[in-house]
């Protein structure tokens, strides 16, 4: 068997009710890789991380995640997943850092069981590799925006899984913060051999950290590595990103 | 007080049945305010009125009949969460829509059971106010069970609760079966509610389930802190309640949400005090 292919997509396509929002996709992630996202707003990137993480059910194409089909994938906990709206959560929740970062553990740890000593260093590391150790003890709703944030990737760390997605992560993380949090990936990704799937925005900085980038609007318009998508003329990125590609270059 | 405790079966009752639903009341109660369903417990609250309403009513025709007004009042509150809950799903856009057609239909099948039982009795208003002398010896047993069932599988599926509470779509990614633990959650609610209406009553019953953690929230840190603090105040509001209540012969209901009205204000004034010190201290 090669456990190479951590997911691979054929000929997906999936519509809401009738608006058709990805056609056709191709796709496939190498066990190792740090793969880029990007693609306007609109573009399908949620939409895709939904039916691979099987949030949503699909009826046209196949989905495998780590050489089987989703349909009978059972190992969610090599999966960890942090949503576009992770922040937005209930802000008045009475939770802590600790407790939270616990949530990336409960499934791994199974019904009728408790956490012990063990899971509870793990805890205390996952909070300690984002940084967070010294707000271990206080409630998540008291931080800001950017170290909720960390505590949301702390809680996907937490379960050690093989591959990780992030949409959109770094909404309202500051600069500094953003490349710090870049840094802290790509040592994962590297140190740990996490292999990573990020939806974002930042093209610019994205590019300097990830060894492939897909774009993304509907149907795959490119996937390569970011030297290629840093060359490509003007009139290629229109071609994909129809009207959109001043934005996207923009923010380049 | 303490002869007269020692003297009447029925105060023991009533004092060790408020002991039990000062406990699972708050318990359940931080649960359901986190997860934003406070009114899902006053929906189950007049679901459980139109049972009682019903138990009444048998007993008016049949005479003598075998189930007590309170099982009937606890079958139709498990019923009526299932219910709820096919109706939210029905309606996911518009979950809320669920509670009032639960409440009003309670209230309506309420109004047809007790003009069957030929309206309002005594027993009717104990059940709508809480009651410290109507709670019978089996009552008690019944709502030690229901305690005992509800505390330990609370404590076996804390962590999945918990997380439920927090992130529903993170918990089903993670592969927790979030529909069978949203189930069981909401079961124990409606046995909690059924449970609790004895002493404090339907009208009442769900500010015992909110108060005390409305306080604890402000106050807490984490979770589980969160839980132990509104235990605390839950079992405070309704020992002293009780007690006033027997003393002053009111309902128990009004004076055990009386005092945890008090124990919200008290901790809000407090937190004001703790945040004015702090800026003091800042400022200096
Ligand atoms: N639940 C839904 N029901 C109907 N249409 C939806 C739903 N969710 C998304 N859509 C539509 O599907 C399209 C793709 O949405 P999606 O959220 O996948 O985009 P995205 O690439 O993640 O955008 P963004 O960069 O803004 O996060 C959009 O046109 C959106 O309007
Ligand atoms: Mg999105």
């Amino acid at each position: 068997m090669s456990t190479n292919s951590i997911l691979e997509i054929d000929k997906l396509s999936y519509a809401y009710e009738d608006k058709q929002v990805l056609e056709d996709i191709d796709f496939s992630i190498q066990s190792g890789s740090f793969v880029g996202l990007v693609g306007p707003n609109g573009s399908g990137k949620t939409t895709l991380i939904k039916l691979i993480l099987g949030l949503l059910p699909h009826k046209r194409g196949t989905i495998r995640l780590f050489d089987t089909p989703i349909e009978k994938f059972k190992d969610w906990n090599r999966i960890g997943f942090v949503s576009q709206k992770a922040n937005s959560f209930n802000t008045g929740f009475p939770a802590t850092v600790y407790e939270v970062v616990s949530m990336g553990l409960t499934a791994k740890v199974g019904y009728f069981r408790f956490f012990t000593k063990q899971h509870m260093q793990k805890i205390k590391h996952a909070v300690d590799i984002v940084g967070m150790t010294e707000y271990l003890h206080k409630n998540v709703g008291d931080l800001s925006g950017g170290q909720q944030q960390r505590v949301f990737i702390a809680r996907a760390l937490v379960s050690e899984p093989d591959f990780l997605i992030l949409d959109e992560p770094t909404v309202g993380v500051d600069a500094e913060n953003v490349q710090r949090f870049y840094e802290m990936l790509a040592d994962l990704n590297k140190n740990k051999g996490i292999t990573l799937l990020l939806v974002t925005h930042d093209t610019g900085t994205m590019t300097s950290y990830a060894t492939n980038i897909a774009c993304l609007n509907k149907r795959i318009h490119f996937h390569g590595d970011p030297h290629s998508f840093e060359h490509m003329s003007d009139q290629d990125l229109s071609e994909m990103y129809g009207h959109n590609v001043h934005l996207v270059k923009h923010e380049h | 007080m303490i002869s007269s405790f020692l003297q009447y079966e029925f105060l023991q009752n009533a004092f060790f049945t408020a002991l039990l639903i000062g406990f699972i009341a708050p318990l359940l109660g931080t649960f359901v305010v986190v997860r934003r369903l406070s009114l899902i417990a006053d929906a189950l609250s007049h679901v459980t009125l139109s049972g009682i309403a019903f138990g009444l009513m048998l007993d008016k025709k049949l005479g003598g009949f075998a189930l007590t007004p309170f099982y009937t009042g606890m079958g139709f509150s498990v019923l009526g969460s299932i219910f709820i809950e096919q109706l939210r799903r029905v309606y996911k856009a518009y979950q809320e829509l669920a509670i009032p057609i639960i409440l009003s239909g309670g209230v309506g099948l309420s109004v047809i059971f007790i003009s069957l039982a030929d309206g309002f009795n005594t027993d009717l208003f104990n059940y709508l106010f809480g009651s410290v002398t109507a709670v019978s010896r089996q009552d008690l047993w019944t709502i030690l069970v229901v305690a005992l069932v509800v505390t330990s599988l609370v404590f076996l599926f804390y962590k999945e609760l918990f997380m439920l509470s927090f992130d529903e779509e993170h918990a089903v990614v993670s592969g927790i079966h979030a529909k069978r633990i949203h189930f069981l959650f909401i079961i124990l609610t409606a046995l909690v509610i059924a449970a609790s209406i004895r002493i404090v009553g339907v009208l009442l019953v769900s500010a015992l389930m909110t108060l005390p953690v409305a306080a604890s929230i402000r106050l807490a840190r984490g979770f589980k802190q969160t839980i132990a603090f509104s235990i605390l105040f839950g079992e405070a509001s309704v020992l002293i309640g009780l007690v006033a209540g027997y003393f002053f012969e009111i309902p128990p209901g009004g004076t055990i949400v009386v005092t945890a009205i008090l124990i919200l204000i008290i901790t809000l004034g407090f937190k004001k005090l703790q945040q004015r010190s702090h800026f003091k201290k800042v400022m200096s």
